[in-house]
């Protein structure tokens, strides 16, 4: 664990690239990076300060899909997060899963219900969503009003027929 | 192409997961190869929900997210607001969530034994600890009025007090429970059939347990010294002492004592709460809940909680976040299963703690000779048939109080 605050060494390391740091409280630190520097600082924190990764959030402001990485550092009782934005309307962000396996899952999750497309994912296929449900429907998003998306008689038998074939091969 | 592989899909519905998820197991004869997870086939939509709901009503919410740990979601949010809106909760409110915590972690815990016992075909342990888990829902009852779903936590406080006529109980039940609990450490660590069967099973390493950032007794067996509990103190945690525990094998077995000590600890921090307890109120006026964001984590039975607000300054979450523990430590099946026989299926499986209860089925499919079915009741057989073979094997060595 890094003797020296994890904070100033991230600063140092990244200068330039901070956009905004904002100590909340001294438990509750939030860092705001660019999009495309997003993935280093992550690495640094999860690699070389050794900070347990608790999970990402994404949520859909008006700017776009704001993503968060929280991080915690146990010993120094450290909550930090690492906010990025993925403009819409095609959000986009290069994938973490390969330096954290354990994001595997919920990139998976938040590519499904807000539609933000992992680059260089291994896998990113369907997990939260049904394997009927719509393409381009992303239930997370403010604009989703909760309905669940119409289909007929026919149309649902199609896509049993085409799960089904998908899991008995 | 060494032996042919066969794949088990363990769920969407099996007796095993307390939600319906699907485990896509694929062995080579009894050796497992792979495993795939899926999850989210009854998705409730709470985190959207609680954007239409208000922070009081949300409480309520997130209590149903899981049925066991039915307090544990309710105080990562409360403690999530608290951090937004920077309220500071009376102290006689710490320990009343410190023991409505505690006790649900013995309860938790208890359960998760009784079951562990059930399928390796110890059914003693199963009855037993259900009947002393008993004791604590009965507890509950008396506290809060409900065995489950207490709706003991609000904003700024809890909603409801421990009377001072309850604490001789709450003491006496202690009291009875510990001996119990001593005995039942002590029948586990004495049993060679069950250090046979569960130790050096599912192990996971200390740095795959990093890696797969898991939490709660998966992460602490394995070596990783963590407890929310400690790192972030919440409620009445920093105020009583008590000690975390940690194993370092990372096997079914390290799982279990890790879960038995800790029982023993939520003993001894109910009782010093109930002793500490001091007078006052339990409930803060809270002020409007301002724009911003806020970060809740707790330790629930089975690993950290963690919950994320964010505010716009409506009577409304804009975004609730919720990280439930299972989300984390499912994956390491990954590490876990490979190069493991399928009788251990069932108790790797539940070494995690997923809460399981009973009768679904199973299909084996056998893709070359057809498809033959496999039902939970075949997966239980295996293993309490293993447990047999191991017992035979071990006829004369046995020192067990709990052998049948």
């Amino acid at each position: 664990m890094a003797e020296l605050n994890p904070i100033q060494r991230v600063k140092e390391k990244f200068p330039d690239k901070i956009a905004e740091l904002w100590e909340r409280s001294p438990k509750r630190i939030y860092i705001t990076v660019g999009r495309e520097d997003a993935k280093d600082v992550v690495r640094y924190l999860f690699e070389d300060l050794g900070a347990r990764f608790i999970i990402m959030t994404a949520l859909d402001t008006r700017q776009g899909i704001e993503i968060l990485y929280h991080f915690s550092f146990d010993t120094l009782s450290k909550i930090v997060s690492i906010r990025t934005l993925a403009p819409m309307p095609f959000p986009e962000i290069e994938t973490v899963s390969l330096i954290i396996p354990g994001a595997e899952y919920i990139e998976r999750e938040i590519h499904d219900i807000l539609g933000v497309n992992f680059r260089n994912h291994p896998n990113l296929t369907r997990f939260i969503l049904g394997d009927d449900w719509p393409e381009g429907v992303y239930p997370y998003r403010k604009e989703h009003k909760g309905q669940y998306p119409y289909r007929t008689e026919e149309e649902q038998e199609l896509f049993r027929k085409e799960i089904r074939s998908k899991w008995e091969k | 192409m060494g032996e042919m592989r066969t794949t088990i899909p363990i769920g969407p519905y099996h007796p095993l997961l307390e939600e319906p998820e699907l485990f896509r197991v694929v062995v080579e004869g009894e050796k497992i190869v792979d495993i795939d997870w899926r999850t989210s086939y009854n998705h409730r939509g709470i985190e959207k929900l609680a954007e239409s709901r208000t922070y009081d009503q949300t409480i309520f919410l997130v209590e149903r997210i899981c049925g066991i740990c039915s307090t544990s979601h309710p105080i990562a949010f409360v403690n999530a607001v608290e951090d937004l809106a920077n309220i500071e909760i009376p102290e006689r409110a710490k320990y009343i969530r410190c023991i409505v915590a505690e006790l649900e972690r013995i309860h938790s815990h208890l359960l998760w034994f009784g079951l562990a016992g059930h399928y390796i075909g110890y059914h003693t342990v199963w009855m037993w600890a259900w009947r002393y888990r008993e004791l604590v829902c009965n507890l509950f009852e008396k506290i809060s009025g409900n065995r489950q779903s207490y709706a003991m936590m609000q904003v700024g406080g809890t909603r409801q007090d421990i009377k001072e006529e309850d604490y001789p109980d709450i003491l006496k039940a202690m009291t009875e429970l510990e001996p119990k609990m001593n005995m039942f450490i002590g029948a586990v660590l004495d049993d060679p059939v069950l250090l046979a069967r569960l130790k050096g099973v599912g192990n996971l390493s200390r740095e795959d347990a990093i890696k797969r950032c898991t939490v709660g007794p998966v992460a602490r067996s394995a070596g990783v010294d963590i407890d929310t509990r400690r790192d972030y103190p919440y409620a009445a945690y920093d105020l009583v002492d008590w000690k975390v525990i940690t194993q370092e094998d990372g096997d079914v077995l390290a799982m279990a004592v890790v879960r038995l000590l800790e029982i023993l600890e939520a003993i001894k921090i109910i009782r010093q709460c109930v002793e500490k307890m001091p007078e006052g109120p339990i409930l803060v006026e809270v002020p409007e809940i301002p724009p911003g964001e806020g970060i809740g984590v707790e330790e629930a039975p089975r690993g950290e909680c963690f919950h994320y607000v964010r505010s716009d300054g409506t009577n409304r979450p804009y975004r609730l976040k919720v990280r439930a523990p299972s989300y984390v430590n499912i994956p390491s099946f990954r590490s876990r299963f490979i190069g493991e026989r399928v009788p251990d299926i069932l108790i790797i499986l539940a070494s995690v703690d997923p809460c399981y209860c009973c009768t679904n089925r199973m299909i084996k499919i056998n893709d070359g000779t057809g498809v033959r079915t496999l039902t939970d009741k075949d997966l239980l057989t295996l293993s309490w048939e293993e447990t047999e073979r191991v017992k035979k094997e071990f006829k004369g060595y046995s020192r067990s109080r709990l052998l049948e």
